[in-house]
């Protein structure tokens, strides 16, 4: 894929941290796209032209893990899949399902990539438990530890996810794993509305993944089978729900074509309705999400200024935001594509200063240009 | 008194009114230490904020001065966060204690600084939810200390740490601006301030009004104690739990001299004769407590468990929970002094580091008191000792310091709950190199470029906010240093 906004003069693929520091150091001040297996490099603001393409994908492998500290250290152009096969073979997993096959860790951490399964494991921000990250500097820097409990320092693991590469290169990742569930009850529902997702929510069950899927509802029971199949009977009986053992097809895949628009939508988890009925008035819209932490995606094939100001205004009535993910390059540069990020903005510029002064680190792609 | 001082104090009289402004020593002297009371100074000022506005006019002044300030709530903190500055202001937050709203639909609450943890979960119980972090001060201590120092509790095993339960804040910046961090909805556009905020003990400002995550309580729960001869047995019980893929609410363990002065204390009745104990607790759906409690049992029994006693109701559930959550003031009665620890230890190093426990007890002449959270590694020795026996205190504190060396020497942390404070800024240096110090206080620069808020605290050695970046070298062409061809 080729990079947005690009005029790339040098691409890079160190080989390990040390690399890294050199790359940052010999190139100052050169704008730099720190990135891994570019799945998600259509994401974000155009931004300004990026003269180092700096391919992390050298630095793989998974450095430290002991099974029985339900840990795992790993580099950060590790891809995810990659850990979840050795995981897997101790019982074991990585509890993120981003969609994007061949993801790197350091990738899904810088884009805050998360998949169906955020309902009960939240996302990178909240399995992340250390993080080593170059600074624009060539500073090596580490947050965190190796254990899960650790109030040791500020927790740097958090502003780097979902930071798009603006703060640091993120080098290595440590994280938190979950016994992986030996059996699984899918509970799939024709149609959906708040109603139902409200009966789901104060219920008693404990699903891992509560989705919406086009106009079905697809809840998801992960665990022991005779725990799942009792919880799956009793959430079929919310509604007019059909059990099965697998998922249907296109759950948790991303909702937009490649050349089309791929929002994001955040929102208080009442206000569903409010948002699938502003969503359906945009002529050919696909809806996926995560309906019980209040997190939609939908994908359609164009959208103009008014439409997004719009959209925006309505989901705003329900305390939350929109943001345009992925689109293409021309219509990026037309749009606000991060829309109002609120009183804190200063702030958020004043850290970025702080870790990039001269701000070479992908250059424009995130909130408020920077 | 300083020049400085006096203007602040005049100031802050005329701006929330002289009867919040407290100057006299002897009142002053009240927030001299919070619960690391062998800690103390006495502040110059002690303001008493009752809405957000006291709390942005205070941290104005204090910033227009440069006169530092330091905010507390409850004072229940184990670490010294909330440790006044004798020179500066002492920000008291516990008048702030209205819980705003309550929003059961959307699954949270929003509160005031001085809410006390346990009464949101009692405000929404009859509906069916609780506020999961749980502190075994939960009684007293306040949300807006448990943001500040990330608190966890017992049964953050399985439902993480305050910072997993906070979305939004409303922080007053040490300069009396104020921003909004997050709100209801689970993520906002931009850096993730609200999540570098959250245990930042007090160091980037002050949170004025935070939005808690409310969570459906379990269907089910089942507790459960068991004795056991041997410390290594009841180790090896919670690593077996583990990798049996059960992840329980909670497992705490409490070894001998614990479990003799909770006994001493609570009356709790854990089993005679016990070397040590643990409780683990499962939650969730009936068939599931079903199958993993009936795993743990079996777990227990093959490791040597002599006695079991299943919670048969919420009441002889408190009473198994009595003991351990009293323990850290339980040991007063077996121990005219002690030393609180909090470091952390990946958990397969458990039996490894207690028997080094027991040996730098014993090298250092003092009893050591061993009560923890076993499921995350999360240790609690209690350094026994009386300060009024010569060299005593001294030999504690060697104790004291060399059980944090063993937990950095195995991996692990200095602290997993209590936070750095006062207590520990002289081991961060051993835990983090300076450049991992010096790169997180640039997010301190950008909150509090004056260095007025809680100075002192967390970082041993504070960054100059004002430092241009490494010396700039010219750029030097890529291919030059062989690492790229150009295209």
């Amino acid at each position: 894929m080729s990079l947005p906004g690009s005029a790339v003069a040098a691409a890079v693929r160190p080989d390990s941290i040390a690399e890294v520091v050199d790359v940052l150091r010999h190139t100052r001040p050169a704008s730099v796209l720190p990135r891994g297996a570019g799945t998600k490099l259509d994401w974000g603001a155009v931004g300004a032209p990026i003269e180092v393409d700096l391919d992390l994908r050298g630095l793989a492998g998974i450095v430290e893990y002991n099974p029985g500290d339900l840990v795992v250290r790993a580099m950060a152009g590790t891809p995810l899949d990659v850990v979840q096969a050795d995981l897997a073979e101790h019982g074991q997993f990585l509890a993120l399902d981003p969609p994007e096959a061949g993801a790197t860790l350091g990738g899904i951490v810088a884009a805050g990539a998360s998949g169906p399964r955020r309902h009960r494991y939240g996302t990178a921000r909240d399995l992340l438990i250390g993080v080593a990250a170059v600074l624009a500097d060539g500073t090596v820097a580490r947050a965190g530890g190796k254990v899960v409990k650790n109030v040791a320092g500020y927790d740097l693991m958090k502003i780097y996810t979902g930071s798009f590469g603006t703060l640091g290169v993120i080098v290595e990742t440590t994280w938190r794993l979950h016994p992986r569930p030996p059996d699984r009850r899918v509970v799939t529902f024709a149609g959906h509305d708040g109603a139902l997702v409200r009966r789901l929510m104060h219920s008693a069950l404990t699903p891992t993944a509560v989705e919406a899927l086009g106009e079905a509802l697809v809840v998801v029971f992960e665990g022991l089978t005779p725990a799942v199949r009792a919880q799956a009977d009793a959430a079929a009986r919310l509604g007019e729900g059909v059990v099965t053992t697998t998922v249907p097809a296109g759950f948790g895949v991303r909702p937009w074509l490649p050349d089309g628009i791929g929002l994001k939508i955040a929102y208080e988890i009442t206000g569903l309705d409010v948002v699938l009925a502003a969503l359906r008035r945009l002529p050919g819209t696909r809806v996926v999400g995560r309906v019980g932490v209040g997190v939609l995606e939908a994908g359609l094939p164009a959208i103009d200024r008014d439409q997004l100001d719009r959209l925006r205004a309505v989901v705003a009535r329900v305390g939350g935001t929109v943001v345009v993910l992925a689109a293409p390059e021309e219509t990026k540069r037309r749009l606000d594509v991060w829309g109002p990020v609120g009183d804190a903005l200063p702030l958020m510029r004043r850290v970025k200063d702080q870790f990039d002064p001269e701000h070479r680190l992908a250059p424009g792609r995130f909130v408020g240009g920077i | 008194m300083t020049g400085e001082l006096a203007a602040v104090i005049r100031d802050l009289r005329t701006a929330v009114g002289a009867q919040r402004v407290l100057t006299d020593p002897l009142q002053c002297r009240t927030y001299e230490c919070d619960g690391l009371t062998h800690f103390r100074v006495s502040p110059a000022v002690v303001v008493l904020a009752e809405c957000t506005d006291h709390v942005r006019a205070t941290l104005r002044i204090c910033s227009a001065h440069r006169v530092p300030y330091v905010a507390r709530g409850s004072g229940t903190g184990l670490s010294g966060g909330a440790l006044p500055v004798a020179d500066g202001v002492l920000l008291v937050l516990s008048r702030m204690r209205e819980i705003v709203e309550l929003d059961i639909d959307n699954q949270r609450a929003v509160v005031e600084p001085g809410v006390i943890n346990l009464s949101v979960t009692r405000a929404v119980a009859s509906q069916g939810y609780f506020y999961a972090p749980d502190p075994s001060s939960q009684q007293v201590c306040s949300i807006g200390g448990n943001v500040a120092e990330n608190s966890g509790g017992a049964h953050c095993l399985k439902y993480g740490f305050t910072t997993h339960h906070v979305t939004g804040a409303v922080v007053v910046l040490p300069d009396g601006s104020l921003v909004h961090l997050g709100g209801k909805v689970i993520e906002s556009p931009g850096y993730d301030l609200l999540g570098a905020f959250v245990g930042s003990e007090g160091t980037l400002g002050v949170a004025t009004e935070v939005t808690l995550r409310l969570v459906r309580r379990p269907e089910h729960i089942q507790t459960l104690l068991a004795g056991f001869r041997s410390v290594t047995d009841a180790a090896g019980t919670v690593s077996d739990i583990i990798a049996a893929g059960v992840l329980p609410a909670a497992v705490e363990m409490m070894d001998r001299l614990a479990i003799e002065a909770a006994e001493a204390a609570t009356h709790c009745g854990y089993p005679p004769g016990a070397d040590s104990i643990l409780v683990v607790e499962v939650d969730g759906s009936a068939a599931e407590v079903a199958a993993h409690f009936a795993d743990v049992r079996r777990i227990a029994d093959a490791r040597g468990a002599f006695e079991i006693r299943v919670a048969a109701d919420d009441a002889e559930r408190a009473l198994i929970w009595k003991g351990r959550k009293s323990a850290f003031a339980a040991v007063g009665r077996i121990s005219p002094n002690y030393l609180v620890q909090d470091g952390v230890i990946p958990r397969t190093a458990l039996p490894d580091v207690l028997r080094e426990i027991g040996r730098i007890s014993a090298d250092c002449g003092v009893r050591v008191a061993n009560v923890f959270h076993a499921g995350d590694g999360n240790l609690h020795p209690l350094v026994l000792y009386d300060d009024a026996v010569a060299g005593e205190t001294d030999r504690a504190m060697e104790a004291n310091g060399r059980i944090l060396d063993l937990c950095i020497a195995y991996g692990g942390s200095v602290t997993g709950e209590h936070g750095v404070g006062a207590d520990k800024v002289a081991y961060m240096g051993r835990q983090f190199t300076p450049e991992d110090l010096d790169t997180m206080q640039r997010v301190r620069c950008a909150f509090d470029p004056a260095g007025v808020s809680n100075p002192g605290k967390v970082f041993p050695t504070p960054r100059l906010c004002g430092e241009a970046p490494g010396a700039r070298s010219g750029v030097h062409p890529l291919q030059e240093a062989g690492l790229a061809a150009v295209f």
